[in-house]
């Protein structure tokens, strides 16, 4: 057989048999950091510096479109508001684009105006929808792009859910804020979203209508724990190999659900330190296996008994195996912000409140510094 | 015709930026002429609903403005409109 014939043939049996690429790690890691949107690279092992830009501006939220390879920062400026910029060279060179803005009039509640205070999440609306964006906002915003990210526009039916105003509030933020979308990429109209605080609500026609998908969790702080509306996932993630498996870090434990966010179960440990957190990461090819960071309770905010641990579960939170090795065991305050743990094949990554980023090539086993320098970091994603 | 002038701080996003002549007779219109000449400024200054932003300060001829949402602070075509930011840590 003719060489590029047999490179086909390979190439056209994995992508038909098991997507390989899927479970090898991405050889590049974004960092949106309290100071600048950093980019990692993977080389022969080693990971460097790829690109720094937006120094000493605050990126809340450090993407990359894996459909088109795009990078995305949003700014978070102190004094000029809320800003989008995107690159199509890694970095090299940013376009200033239009960031989601709330329509004239708009209210937070009655008689607050509403406007772009935090880009919290950005996603993909898969390959379906090649153009579409989400992002998701403080104060409880839901925008959606339909031109790659040149214009949003807010996603009225759930600005104007009847539980927003009078059931949602600040978590994390002084208002409402949406952290995590979701898309099914099996019906990629289909998407969940995490609100602080409200919850979990998911929509099947892109965003016309919703439901509340709060049903077994459990919100401590509430006159009501089991409300309705009221909830603080953290974060919520699903598993890539199916994604009616979904897992939340929330204020008052870890949640997962295996029914599409129908139900959740409540796996944490109640007294061990795979409990309180707000980073979760769920492997590419085990929707079993998940990795969490353990805080102290929402009193302190810091680092268990001053050091530092990952907790692993690989039989979908029924058991948690503590990880160190590797990782700061005194003296340590680090605690890991919700976008700033991930995972990608076996490598597992997170950066910290203290400006720490650490790695492991074995799933958590054992762990490497990559730097103990850097701002604060708000998010981190693998990309290829 | 009064002039505006900017903070260097925006020197970073809008190179180049300097003190420009406006006729508008409100800070609205003032700000709409500033637009023309470096676009996108207004959403670094303004927020959604067009409020100036919390950190971002007006002084006419010294005096730090009052309106802040509806920009109806009066000035004359002699004063100097000056764009800062307010200071802030970290």
């Amino acid at each position: 057989m003719h060489f590029r014939r047999i490179v086909k043939f390979i190439s056209s049996r994995r992508c038909r048999e098991v997507n390989p690429k899927n479970f090898y790690m991405k050889s590049t890691m974004l960092l949106g950091t309290r100071k600048g949107f950093i980019a990692y690279h993977s080389e022969k092992g080693r990971w460097k510096v790829e690109n720094l830009s937006f120094e000493g501006e605050p990126v809340s939220i450090a993407y990359a479109d894996a459909r088109s390879g795009t990078w995305w920062a949003a700014l978070d400026h102190g004094h000029w508001g809320v800003k989008l910029h995107r690159s199509n060279d890694r970095g090299k060179s940013w376009e200033e684009t239009t960031a989601p803005a709330y329509p004239q009039g708009e209210e937070i509640k009655d008689g607050v105006k509403a406007y772009t205070r935090y880009i919290w999440s950005i996603a993909n609306g898969g390959k379906s929808y090649q153009s579409r964006l989400w992002i998701g906002t403080d104060p409880g915003g839901l925008f959606v792009s339909e031109d790659a990210g040149n214009n949003f526009e807010l996603v009225r039916s759930l600005w104007d859910h009847p539980s927003r105003k009078q059931n949602w509030f600040g978590g994390g933020r002084d208002q409402p804020g949406i952290h995590s979308v979701v898309v099914d990429p099996r019906k990629e109209d289909h998407v969940f979203i995490g609100i602080s605080c409200a919850g979990v609500f998911e929509t099947e026609d892109a965003g016309k209508t919703w439901n509340v998908r709060n049903k077994g969790l459990r919100a401590d702080f509430l006159p009501d724990p089991q409300s309705n509306v009221g909830h603080d996932p953290h974060i919520l993630v699903a598993a890539p190999t199916d994604p009616d498996v979904l897992w939340q870090q929330n204020h008052c434990g870890i949640f997962r659900s295996i029914d599409g966010a129908k139900t959740w179960q409540d796996i944490s440990e109640p007294e061990g330190p795979a409990r309180f957190g707000f980073g979760i990461a769920v492997a590419d090819d085990n929707p079993d296996q998940a990795w969490v960071c353990p805080a102290n309770s929402d009193t302190t905010r810091t680092a268990i008994k001053g050091a530092l641990c990952i907790c692993r579960t690989d039989d979908g939170g029924k058991s948690w195996k503590i990880l160190r090795n590797g990782l700061p065991q005194e003296n340590c305050f680090d605690i890991v912000y919700r976008h700033a743990l991930a995972s990608s094949g076996d490598a597992v990554a997170f950066g910290s409140t203290t400006g720490n980023l650490f790695f492991s090539a074995d799933r958590g086993e054992s762990w490497q510094t990559l730097n103990n320098y850097l701002p604060m970091v708000y998010s981190l994603q693998f990309a290829d | 015709m009064a002039i505006v002038k900017f903070t260097y701080a925006l020197e970073k996003f809008f190179p180049g930026i300097r003190a420009i002549p406006a006729n508008g007779n409100t800070l609205r219109e003032v700000l709409n002429e500033v637009e023309a000449k470096y676009p996108k400024i207004q959403n670094y200054l303004l927020d959604d609903q067009g409020k100036l932003r919390d950190h971002v300060n007006i002084f006419i001829d010294g005096n730090l403005i009052n309106d802040r949402a509806g920009l109806s602070d009066a000035f004359s075509p002699n004063s100097e409109i000056y764009i800062i930011q307010a200071l802030s840590g970290g």
